[in-house]
């Protein structure tokens, strides 16, 4: 806050922590790439979406209203109303909270530990390495989903446990990126010097060798929120997460298919939000992955 | 070759191992009893010694390696267990339903080569142009789009708005195209920015230089020989969408009623029948890890520097 002053003032003297990023040569491929700037501009755009939710939202998205079922997309229900005569633009506006939750948690999850499995993994190798990674092994030879239903089906279905699922499918990928950019990290100069200096293990992995994996780790898990998001809204879909009468995606699609083809209406907006999401996550993932490692430019 | 195929198998012990022993911890993780848990509903009016009974009878009294030894002797016999809610055994239940999936998957990785095969390979010709740009967003659309939404509007499209398909239901080829259709695309996204990526690449060496200054035509530098040279990751990636294709398809059979696996899953694990649930995960993960060994080892046939690195 003490610089805030110097950055109102114009000048090379201007340097506070914003405009430091913003100057920096990542920060520029990432505003030039057209893609990454759609990403962020959409992200933020659910964001606001999702927390001004009672603003922005016409109706009560629990209030049925038996007399209006099903109606289609008019002037007053521009998305409709669903089979309980619930307002489907407010359910939609909803369920970009759940997404967005559901989406976080998991990859917040699966970062923490992923992490820290990787961190031990690559900063002591031998045995403990040996071990960790074993067990990733076994993680990463079942299909994704396949390993979400089998956590489900251990402990049941409900939004709780879809949560734990997804968190589980997310760590063996982060605790292997993390591992390498470990391995090659705690080679370098800066790390040994350290260790000269007398940092202990602790120390090291902390605040030398965690710092470099950021930049690997802020891509995949931004990449890893779109995948979260799919697949809670897969198990909502399957009706083993999510359970009604909660404003959800995945859910209303579950519902919503009983009532075709009559009422295409509450198929057509929450997948289209499924998709919107996702996709902004990706673009944004893309972006970042560009910008923070240009070399890795297919085209 | 044959030292190299050796060594992946024996490779594939352990993680064989780590995969049944997380499958049999499904049971012991399961909230409550595990006699309980596998009796279901059964477990309704009855008595602590009969639970107690069922407890030894089940050899669930024993120590925890002792339970695990006997399981795996169990899975090696193929013997999973029986299902609650049907009381036949679940290997026969589970394998009855491999047909319709692998029919799925199989098609639906043809879609998805076909889609990402092409796509791919244009966007690379095409490089920086507008076709490239198409390519580029559908992809990414594939990517993003929910395997079940896409599965749902197509079937809205084209069985229930203009009639051309059966909306759901397993019978003829006609019924295979729409979920098809629906998980391989969401599977050619992955293949097509390989293609692109790696056919690019390819149109860089410099033997494509030498086959252009040969005076080859374009179509064949850019198809025999750039192409040919750019299929290897391809391959690998193909291999790895598989477990996404097993993902979709699970997700698709529940939106088509497709009999297959993953319908099966969900239903068992929606009634709590966990000894089925436990068999198909066994089973599907076990198809996934050996479709990937096949990968891996035609990978390394093609490609000798792999067998020696």
């Amino acid at each position: 806050m003490a610089d805030l002053p110097a950055a109102a003032a114009p000048g090379p003297t201007a340097a506070s922590p914003l405009r430091r990023i913003l100057a920096s040569p990542a920060a520029g491929r990432f505003l030039r790439h057209r893609g990454a700037v759609a990403g962020l501009v959409l992200v933020a755009g659910l964001l606001a979406g999702a927390v001004l939710a009672p603003v922005l939202a016409p109706y009560d998205p629990v209030a049925q209203d038996l007399r209006a079922r099903l109606r289609p997309p008019s002037a007053e229900h521009w998305f409709g109303t669903d089979e309980f005569g619930r307002d489907v633009l407010s359910r939609v506006v909803y369920g970009a909270r759940i997404s967005l939750v559901t989406g976080l948690v998991p990859v917040l999850t699966g970062l923490v530990v992923g992490t820290a499995i990787g961190l031990l993994a690559g900063f002591y190798r031998g045995w403990i390495d040996d071990v960790l990674m074993r067990v990733m092994d076994v993680l990463l030879a079942f299909p994704s989903l396949l390993l979400a239903l089998a956590v489900v089906g251990t402990l049941g279905p409900g939004l709780v446990n879809a949560v734990i699922a997804v968190s589980v499918v997310s760590v063996p990928g982060y605790a292997r990126l993390a591992r390498s950019v470990v391995i090659a990290a705690r080679e370098e100069e800066y790390v040994h010097a350290a260790r000269s200096l007398g940092a202990g293990d602790g120390r090291l992995m902390l605040r030398h060798v965690l710092p470099a994996t950021v930049g690997a780790l802020t891509v995949q898990a931004t990449l890893g929120i779109g995948f979260a998001i799919l697949s809670m809204a897969g198990l909502s879909f399957l009706g083993l997460g999510v359970q009604p009468p909660t404003s959800d995606w995945g859910e209303m699609l579950s519902r919503g298919r009983r009532f075709l083809p009559g009422s295409s209406w509450l198929l057509l907006y929450p997948g289209a939000a499924i998709s919107l999401t996702v996709l902004a996550f990706n673009l944004l993932g893309d972006g970042l992955r560009d910008a923070f490692d240009p070399r890795d430019q297919a085209g | 070759m044959l030292a190299y195929v050796a060594k992946r198998l024996l490779g594939l012990v352990p993680v064989l191992l780590g995969v049944v022993f997380l499958v049999f911890s499904m049971l012991w993780l399961a909230p409550g009893d595990p006699v309980l848990a596998l009796l279901g509903e059964g477990a309704q009016g009855i008595s602590a010694a009969q639970v107690e009974e069922l407890r030894r009878a089940y050899g669930l009294d024993r120590s925890f390696p002792e339970q695990f030894v006997a399981y795996l002797g169990d899975v090696v016999r193929l013997d999973l267990g029986v299902s609650l809610r049907s009381s036949q055994a679940v290997t026969t239940e589970v394998l009855s339903r491999f047909p319709a999936t692998l029919a799925l998957a199989g098609s639906a990785m043809a879609v998805a080569i076909a889609i990402g095969g092409v796509f791919g390979v244009l966007a690379a010709i095409h490089k920086g142009t507008w076709v490239d740009s198409v390519a580029i967003v559908v992809a990414l659309l594939g990517v993003s789009v929910p395997v079940f939404w896409s599965g749902l509007v197509l079937m809205l499209v084209f069985a229930l708005g203009l009639g051309w398909l059966p909306a759901s239901g397993f019978g003829s080829w006609r019924h295979l195209i729409m979920p098809a259709a629906a998980v391989g695309f969401s599977s050619s996204a992955v293949i097509a920015r390989v293609t692109r990526a790696s056919l690019i690449e390819a149109l860089r060496q410099d033997y494509v230089r030498t086959a252009r200054a040969k005076g080859l035509p374009e179509r064949s530098v850019r198809l025999k020989h750039a192409l040919k040279n750019a299929l290897l990751p391809v391959v690998t990636v193909v291999g790895l969408q598989f477990g996404g294709l097993l993902g979709g398809a699970v997700l698709t059979e529940t939106v088509f009623a497709w009999p297959g696996v993953g319908r099966l899953l969900v239903d068992a694990i929606k009634s709590r029948d966990l000894p089925l649930v436990q068999g198909a995960v066994l089973l599907v993960a076990t198809l996934f890890i050996l479709v990937n060994l096949v990968v891996d080892l035609s990978y390394a046939a093609l490609n000798p520097k792999v067998r020696y690195g």
